[in-house]
């Protein structure tokens, strides 16, 4: 059956390339992550508008971004706003494209943390002599905040994930990249996806365990 | 004193409060008993401005609350409220709790905050809890750290919205014991209720409401032993 | 007015990139909903020993990138001269990424039927097996079918990624109409609306059920 020796030494060999790659990799997910936020944010406040036209911009985002492959929304990033006269190359695209998804999801993430938020707290903050906006800061923001964050590191593991989906724009300096780049002059495709694969699961484990270890922190009721 | 004239609320077309009048005097303890929906619970977020009236007006101490131009904010500073969900803030210790308005409303510093936090939690019992969150508390510790909160700022009057119901029976005393001493030390307060045994003991005047109305008030004696109208008899009946 | 060098032909071939993504979303979703429910089972049931080397196995799956999955999987099988088709490997590591996913909800799913409920149908002298059969299952089942049904849009989306090995589904389909009459724009958009339409009615069934079974 297995007519076929592995070479593990040349594949570990590229493992400084290749971990060159997962910072690429890092980089993309925290940056769309960040901008993701944002404009979430901003798209759970539209939501709530009293402006029909604001609402629609956000539950269209929300809807594609939700119902439609996220290599989907990378190729409309590198393909079709091209027809636009919009040329991305294939970091940004793949950037803008996870940036889109994660602010989608972030989107119904973020409403759903407002409404764990129950609205006698802001009675009761306010009862106290607290302003408006001060309420919002001090009481609704941290709870909110905990609401959010599980479901936002969820989010982070997703982008870091969808961030190999880079490759097929012909992205080559992220990890997957990277690894593709190595596979194609060598043709040693499993031994090589295979150091990527770990690669990714430490990254994943990373993420995961460090967010585990911040809430524990910071979540301390 | 609270001086409340000719209220009128409306939740769309229901009407809560209807053509609403009394008045608090300093140092008084008023009760306000009635059924659910009788609009008791309204009066007391109308009285401090967190639900507008659509009739009528409600004077704190001369100051008009719905006045435009009222800083509600300091309105609220003298008027403490404790609500039947005792609404504790989760993310905070029972101390921050009542320390975080002391420092962020009335600017205190952090540890002149914490001595009077910790006087007023020692005073309702909860001296002990003081790193505590409020998760870990019972009902009536929760509820007992509520009235910490607002007594912390020392107001001038204290509401009581139905403080006890959402407690369980053998946790209702020690809240109740909190309020009596609080009315022994001469506090105004207006208490809406359902243990008529409390009203009566430590009210100086009870309301019984109906439907929106006032129907009568007077001295816990007359209210419980010789009451005038026949809405307050048939209540009292079915709650004893 | 616009106008397109879309034909008729080319959506046709469009809609048969769309019946292969319906495919093979339905063979993952076929084999790992199968496997997804005993591996739930082991974990919700099974003494530690047993659940976590599962478990672990299983977060595998979640924890590396699907193209990754498929790339490995599909070197391994021609390592190994298994001589499996990119279709039959796509369906294998999708149903196997699928089972992972569908292991968590049908353990959570089990974990919420309570204890009590249980010890009355044990105390009635039924059976483990008639306990899972007739009670914690559809018990479970309602609070399982929500995120089932999450779970099969998910994949079906996931389902795009086997473009990487040659395999023509919908969102491929449409890449190869662009290179031919360059309108990406247009094009892509076509193929995000029938992967919407796709996904929609799926989305409303689950609404339907979740609603109907409330009152159950």
């Amino acid at each position: 059956m297995f007519n076929y020796t592995f070479h593990w030494r040349p594949a570990l060999n590229a493992l400084p390339q290749m971990l060159e790659g997962a910072v690429v990799t890092l980089q993309i997910a925290v940056l769309s992550m960040i901008i993701g936020i944002a404009i979430g944010v901003v798209l759970a406040v539209m939501q709530g508008s009293r402006f029909r036209v604001f609402r629609g911009i956000a539950s269209a985002w929300v809807e594609v971004a939700r119902n439609t492959p996220a290599l989907f929304q990378i190729y409309m990033a590198y393909f079709g706003l091209g027809q636009l006269g919009i040329h991305l190359d294939s970091f940004v695209a793949l950037l803008a494209g996870i940036t889109f998804n994660n602010a989608g999801y972030l989107a119904e993430t973020f409403r759903g943390g407002l409404r764990a938020v129950p609205r006698t707290q802001v009675r009761a903050a306010r009862s106290l002599g607290f302003g408006a906006f001060d309420a919002f800061r001090l009481i609704v923001m941290p709870q909110m905040f905990r609401a959010v964050f599980h479901p936002m590191t969820n989010q982070m593991v997703w982008a870091i994930l969808m961030t190999s989906l880079g490759v097929i724009v012909g992205l080559n300096t992220d990890l997957t990249g990277v690894t593709q780049e190595l596979n194609v002059r060598t043709f040693r495709t499993f031994e090589y996806f295979a150091i990527a694969a770990v690669l990714y699961y430490i990254i994943a484990k990373i993420v995961t365990l460090g967010a585990r270890g911040i809430a524990w922190r910071l979540f301390k009721y | 004193m609270i001086e409340i004239e000719h209220v009128h609320k409306s939740f769309g077309s229901l009407k809560v409060l209807d053509d609403v009048s009394l008045t608090v005097n300093t140092g008084e303890v008023l009760s306000i008993i009635g059924g659910s929906g009788s609009g008791k619970s309204t009066l007391l977020m109308c009285i401090n401005g967190l639900e507008p009236i659509q009739g009528g007006r409600i004077l704190i101490d001369g100051t008009e609350v719905h006045a435009k131009g009222t800083d509600l904010n300091a309105l609220r500073r003298n008027i403490g409220i404790v609500f039947q969900q005792w609404n504790a803030f989760p993310h905070l210790t029972v101390l921050e709790n009542v320390t975080l308005a002391l420092r962020k409303v009335l600017k205190k510093s952090r540890s002149e905050a914490e001595d009077i936090a910790v006087k007023q939690l020692k005073h309702v019992g909860l001296g002990d809890k003081l790193t505590t969150y409020p998760g870990k508390l019972s009902g009536g510790q929760q509820q007992r750290m509520a009235i910490a909160r607002a007594l912390a700022m020392s107001p001038r009057y204290m509401l009581f919205d139905e403080v006890t119901s959402a407690l369980d029976p053998q946790l209702v005393g020690e809240v109740l014991d909190t309020m009596r001493l609080l009315a022994e030390e001469g506090m105004t307060m207006i208490v809406v209720t359902h243990e008529m045994q409390f009203a009566r003991e430590v009210s100086d005047r009870v309301a019984f409401f109906n439907q929106g109305k006032m129907e009568e008030i007077g001295p816990p004696e007359q209210i419980f032993d010789a009451p005038h109208s026949d809405n307050t008899k048939k209540f009292l009946a079915n709650v004893r | 007015m616009f106008e397109t060098a879309l034909s008729f032909n080319d959506i046709i071939f469009l809609l048969k990139g769309a019946g292969v993504t319906l495919l093979v979303t339905f063979w993952a979703m076929a084999g790992g909903t199968l496997m997804g429910v005993v591996f739930g089972t082991i974990r919700a049931t099974a003494p530690r020993w047993v659940g976590w080397p599962l478990a672990f196995v299983l977060d595998i799956f979640r924890s590396v990138p699907l193209l990754i999955q498929l790339i490995l999987a599909n070197a391994f099988q021609a390592i190994a001269g298994l001589q499996m088709s990119a279709f039959v490997v796509s369906c294998v590591v999708l149903a196997l990424y699928t089972s992972s996913y569908c292991s968590e909800i049908v353990r959570g799913g089990i974990d919420a039927v309570p204890v009590t409920t249980r010890r009355a149908a044990r105390s009635l002298g039924m059976t483990w097996g008639q306990d899972m059969r007739e009670i914690v299952f559809p018990l479970a089942l309602r609070v399982m079918l929500p995120s089932w049904i999450g779970l099969t849009l998910g994949v079906m989306k996931d389902t795009a990624l086997i473009t990487w090995l040659g395999i023509i589904e919908l969102l491929r389909s449409s890449q190869i109409i662009v290179t031919r009459i360059q309108e990406p724009l247009f094009v892509l958009s076509i193929a995000g609306l029938i992967y919407f339409l796709m996904s929609f009615p799926i989305s409303r069934l689950g609404r339907h059920l979740e609603k109907k079974w409330q009152d159950l």
